[in-house]
């Protein structure tokens, strides 16, 4: 296919794009929430040992805007959303660009379940806006985004999806195998899914559970299989964070991998965080689900193998 | 040596001393979790399928192939015989190995032989091949019944779809990807 005529076959998925962002921006702006741009390049990405930032310069470009973000909310900024476009190597596939866009939004006096209900009431608001009508039809299944969601537990999914319980899983370093291959392809159907509680190690900057200090507060939201968003209580105990960033520098080390520097200035801003929650959600793959579009290329004009 | 995000659609690799080729690849990444590379890898010396997850640490040697051109000279039995163009030596793959690809080869035809430590393992032919038809129905003139196509059967053996205007001793392309008739060649 010749690129014009390729581009002209994503034009309603791009119109798509644009409907979702518009009413992205609307539903934020309706609450009260202040849209902000941080910068894109940046001295220190987070340390964590499974996302490869790309170079830029001596800095790097980043992988997601969630420091600069934190050190707003740090600075008395209660309510902040951003849309912006993230960089992490390595990582193509069918859901999967090096360059994507991630839209963040921080809420203090807020913890992880309250912004579960805020994402039902985003998925909500943006069908209405893009003429689905509170459900979408992908990959040959309707899903309803009527709520509550379905909330599962990690626990909950192991026991009722995966070949081998959770403690295995994770003894013998299979939790994110399981998770992808065994348990993901089956969430989100027919209403959304919120996973939630997850084992500490894998909540790196999220709260730990005061009633289960094994686990961490963070969820993730799963519609018709597909995975499209973190989110989790804001950790706000800075030797804790100092802590768990220098495990994930462990855990590069011995693969080989260059350490990250640590982020001075965020881990300085910690202490005078809000109890707060925060949410990544990936723009590219709500385009995918509205679109019914089964690889992420159909959904962006460009992508890098055809620049 | 190629790391697991090297792994792409084509890409032969070592496993278990044994050569594969990546037939289908699928990039997973859950959450903020480690990479997987989920494989479907045909092993290039059996032919069998198996399914693989590679993780990120995971590490590959290239499959120790080699591409040479050859000239296909005959077909003795179940053994096709194949001259090296370069140090003229001769070497033979078995019908098996030759597969689907023998419906198109012609005696002085170039093509690429894979070899996998100097054993010949599988051909590649030229995209386009030229072929003598030799047995084809006379056209019926307002055949309209058969969708405008006919069989014919060419030098080779292979028997073809064809439009009904090619006759007896013409000679047509084919497309050896896909086994279809092309054009009607003018000589």
């Amino acid at each position: 296919m010749s690129a014009d005529r390729k581009l002209e076959a994503r034009r309603r998925a791009l119109e798509t794009r644009a409907d979702i962002l518009h009413a992205t921006r609307a539903f934020f702006l309706s609450r009260d929430y202040l849209e902000v741009e941080t910068p894109c390049r940046i001295p220190a990405p987070l340390p964590e040992s499974h996302i490869d930032a790309v170079p830029s310069g001596t800095w790097w470009l980043q992988p997601s805007p969630e420091l600069c973000m934190k050190r707003m909310l740090a600075a008395g900024f209660r309510r902040i959303f951003q849309i912006s476009r993230c960089w992490r190597g390595r990582e193509r596939g069918a859901r999967h660009l090096p360059e994507f866009t991630l839209l963040e939004w921080y809420r203090a006096g807020c913890d992880y379940r309250g912004l579960m209900t805020e994402c039902e009431d985003l998925f909500l608001y943006v069908s209405g806006a893009v003429g689905t009508g509170g459900k979408l039809h992908y990959r040959g299944r309707d899903v309803n985004l009527a709520a509550p969601w379905e909330r599962l537990t990690v626990g909950q999914a192991f026991e009722r999806y995966a070949s081998i319980p959770l403690e295995r899983a994770l003894k013998e370093d299979r939790f994110e195998e399981i998770l992808a291959l065994e348990i993901e392809p089956r969430l989100g159907n027919p209403t959304p899914t919120l996973l939630h509680d997850y084992p500490l190690a894998f909540g790196s900057l999220a709260r730990r559970s005061k009633a289960r200090p094994d686990l961490a507060e963070r969820f993730e939201i799963y519609i018709g299989g597909l995975e499209l968003a973190n989110g989790f209580s804001e950790l706000t105990d800075a030797e804790e964070q100092r802590r768990r960033f220098e495990r994930e520098n462990e855990i590069r080390a011995k693969r080989g991998q260059p350490s990250w520097p640590m982020p001075g200035k965020f881990l300085e801003a910690i202490p005078r965080m809000p109890e707060s929650a925060g949410i990544a959600l990936g723009v590219d793959r709500m385009v995918m689900l509205f679109a019914d579009a089964s690889s992420i290329d159909e959904v962006v004009a460009f992508t890098p193998e055809e620049l | 040596m190629y790391n697991a995000s090297d792994l792409r659609k084509n890409l032969r690799i070592m496993l278990d001393d044994e050569p594969y080729i990546v037939v289908d690849f699928q990039f997973v990444k859950p959450g903020k979790g480690q990479s997987l590379y989920r494989c479907r890898l045909r092993n290039m010396l059996s032919g069998n399928q198996m399914d693989r997850t590679f993780r990120e640490v995971d590490t590959f040697q290239p499959a120790d192939t080699q591409e040479k051109n050859m000239q296909y000279l005959y077909r003795e039995g179940d053994a096709y015989h194949f001259m090296d163009n370069e140090s003229f030596e001769q070497i033979a793959l078995t019908e098996e190995q030759i597969g689907e690809a023998k419906n198109f080869l012609i005696e002085n035809m170039e093509c690429k032989v894979l070899l996998f430590r100097d054993r010949p393992i599988d051909i590649t032919l030229p995209n386009f091949v030229d072929v003598v038809v030799t047995e084809a129905p006379p056209w019926i003139k307002g055949d309209t019944v058969s969708g405008n196509y006919k069989p014919v059967i060419v030098e080779t053996g292979y028997k073809v779809s064809v439009p009904p205007f090619i006759e007896q001793g013409q000679k047509i392309r084919i497309d050896t990807r896909t086994g279809e008739y092309l054009t009607r060649v003018k000589e």
